[in-house]
């Protein structure tokens, strides 16, 4: 029999749970992971999480789309986060969201349409004594400027299809 | 990934001189109220903001019969302008785990954990290779030091990216698998926290002083700042000044001190606290740093000359109307109005008579909000408005938002 998506979303939530347990408290860890793994967190990705944890699928819901890296819906394998917090905004952060807006050439809260960048703010990341700065996915970027986000972006785009040949 | 590393820069931090495992190896020779006597005596207040006595809480917990307890390390600095804790938990992340072993000697608790923000994810496994090294060293785990059932561990555990779960009960519901929303205190944790057990949440700095404390003497950290505030406090200074970075004062130094050492002295505002702070203009910088005077978790935006003040309201008002959790009414709307009511300011399109109905709703906010975030959160804008009243109102009327930074 073909291994579906399901089947494999399964064995990956069972096989967080043996990580995580099987309780209530396992619930934003398995949700972090499949966040990372998929993306995002479709309704089928949610029900079998319910399952698996014996809870109604409206509380993952509930729970996923309260917290800003948990969003539920498909994002881009590089979240890009700027910071619009007042220590980053004073540094310059108005010209690092125009540069990336022209090189990602997607606004605010969208993704590209390959699936690879999405873009959002972010609330104050700790950054303030070296801001501007941003995130990509775990990793931060700080003093940020026009011609360093074209880097950044370049390194993504770089580290990508080296995965993909790999 | 490999555990990326960020440099801050600032003064001597205290903590660079302390020997490691001194304060833990003082505490364990001590029996538990001796302990608790001892943070007492120091006089130690939570350095997250709040300021609550370290000591007091932990004798709350201590006197409790629920097990097991916690020790939980509040990690979610999400406060605008923080970054203290960051700093702390990449260069003295020992001292940390030392204050909540110590904390776990001192209330009987046999499980630790540090909710860490999502932002800060490149530092857990930093901590978890620190975790596994005092737990090598016999300073985790079974016989905690040589001390025959003194068992207790510590786990990093993931925060998501919500303000909101600074605040002590919204962070205990997010380690539960909750949304992050705050509960009804009383019952407070120590009473009734993780998992309805009784459970010490200290911030991140707080423990690193404990751990000083139990290494020094609480005589040498009571002598240190005022009598109301004792001991030295990690400040986060970013802004307009030359020199941003992690600074270590003696409480009771005053604005204008402070300003001098990071070459800020031009600075027309010093927006102390966060978001959630308020706004000092220069004709307060004599005043204290203090839990008596003003106190804070050790934020300090320095907003220069040029800075339209409005926009700095701006700032902070759109950064809660995103946080908000939205469980109460007087937060989740009220932040949105008085964000509305900003941008109609800034258009120069805001009668007197409805900026009066602005400032009576922030003033119910601070009474009716559930938490903190909510109580605090129309302070800059009420500051604001009372020291910079003249750049604020009048505007020319325009169609257009100004930002900080235009």
């Amino acid at each position: 029999m073909p291994i579906t998506d399901t089947d494999r979303l399964r064995a990956n939530v069972l096989a967080l749970t043996e990580q995580y347990g099987c309780n209530r408290s396992a619930l934003i860890p398995i949700l972090q992971e499949v966040k990372k793994a998929e993306c995002g967190i479709d309704s089928e990705a949610m029900q079998l999480i319910a399952d698996v944890l014996d809870i109604h699928p409206v509380e993952v819901h509930s729970v996923a789309s309260f917290y800003a890296f948990l969003q539920p819906e498909l994002q881009g394998r590089y979240i890009i986060r700027l910071c619009r917090t007042l220590s980053c905004d004073l540094q310059g952060k108005d010209a690092v969201a125009t540069a990336l807006q022209e090189e990602l050439g997607i606004g605010f809260n969208e993704t590209t349409p390959d699936g690879v960048f999405t873009l959002e703010w972010a609330a104050c990341m700790g950054m303030c004594d070296q801001g501007p700065a941003m995130l990509v996915n775990d990793t931060v970027y700080t003093r940020l400027t026009p011609a360093k986000v074209a880097e950044v972006i370049k390194e993504c785009r770089t580290s990508l299809n080296a995965e993909v040949r790999a | 990934m490999t555990c990326q590393r960020i440099d801050t820069q600032g003064n001597q931090l205290t903590f660079a001189s302390i020997p490691p495992n001194v304060g833990l190896k003082a505490a364990l020779a001590m029996s538990r109220a001796d302990i608790i006597d001892t943070v007492r005596d120091s006089k130690l207040k939570g350095r997250g903001g709040a300021g609550f006595p370290t000591g007091l809480k932990w004798n709350f917990a201590a006197a409790e019969k629920g097990e097991p307890k916690y020790i939980i390390c509040n990690a979610d600095e999400g406060e605008p302008g923080t970054f203290k804790d960051r700093v702390i938990l990449t260069d003295y992340p020992d001292l940390v785990l030392e204050g909540m072993t110590i904390g776990a000697r001192a209330i009987g608790a046999a499980y630790g954990l540090i909710y860490l923000r999502g932002e800060y994810a490149y530092l857990r496994s930093h901590l978890n290779h620190v975790i596994q090294a005092r737990r090598d060293a016999g300073l985790l785990g079974q016989n905690i030091g040589g001390v025959d059932g003194f068992n207790f561990d510590v786990i990093v555990a993931m925060g998501a990216g919500a303000y909101i779960c600074g605040e002590e009960t919204a962070l205990i519901e997010s380690l539960e698998g909750f949304r992050g929303e705050p509960r009804n205190r009383p019952p407070f944790p120590v009473v009734n926290g993780l998992m309805g057990r009784p459970s010490v949440v200290n911030n991140v700095e707080t423990l690193a002083w404990a751990t000083c404390i139990f290494a020094k003497g609480a005589d040498w950290f009571a002598a240190i700042g005022t009598d109301a505030s004792t001991g030295q406090k990690l400040f986060s200074v970013s802004g307009d000044c030359a020199k941003p970075g992690v600074y270590e004062f003696p409480w009771g130094i005053t604005v204008a001190e402070l300003l001098a050492q990071v070459d800020g002295a031009d600075a027309k505002a010093v927006q102390i606290g966060g978001a959630s702070g308020r706004c000092v203009p220069r004709s307060e910088f004599s005043r204290q740093l203090a839990f008596e005077d003003i106190p804070t978790g050790g934020s300090i935006m320095v907003i220069g000359p040029q800075r339209d003040m409005l926009a700095v309201a701006r700032n902070f008002l759109e950064f809660f109307v995103h946080e908000s959790c939205g469980q109460c009414t007087p937060c989740r709307l009220g932040n949105a109005k008085l964000l509305e009511g900003v941008d109609l300011l800034a258009q120069g399109a805001c009668s007197d008579e409805y900026l009066e109905d602005l400032k009576s709703l922030g003033q119910t906010m601070q009474v009716a909000s559930k938490c903190g975030l909510g109580q605090t959160s129309p302070v800059a804008f009420l500051s604001i408005l009372e020291y910079f009243g003249d750049e604020a109102l009048g505007r020319t009327p325009t169609v257009q938002t100004s930002e900080a930074s235009r």
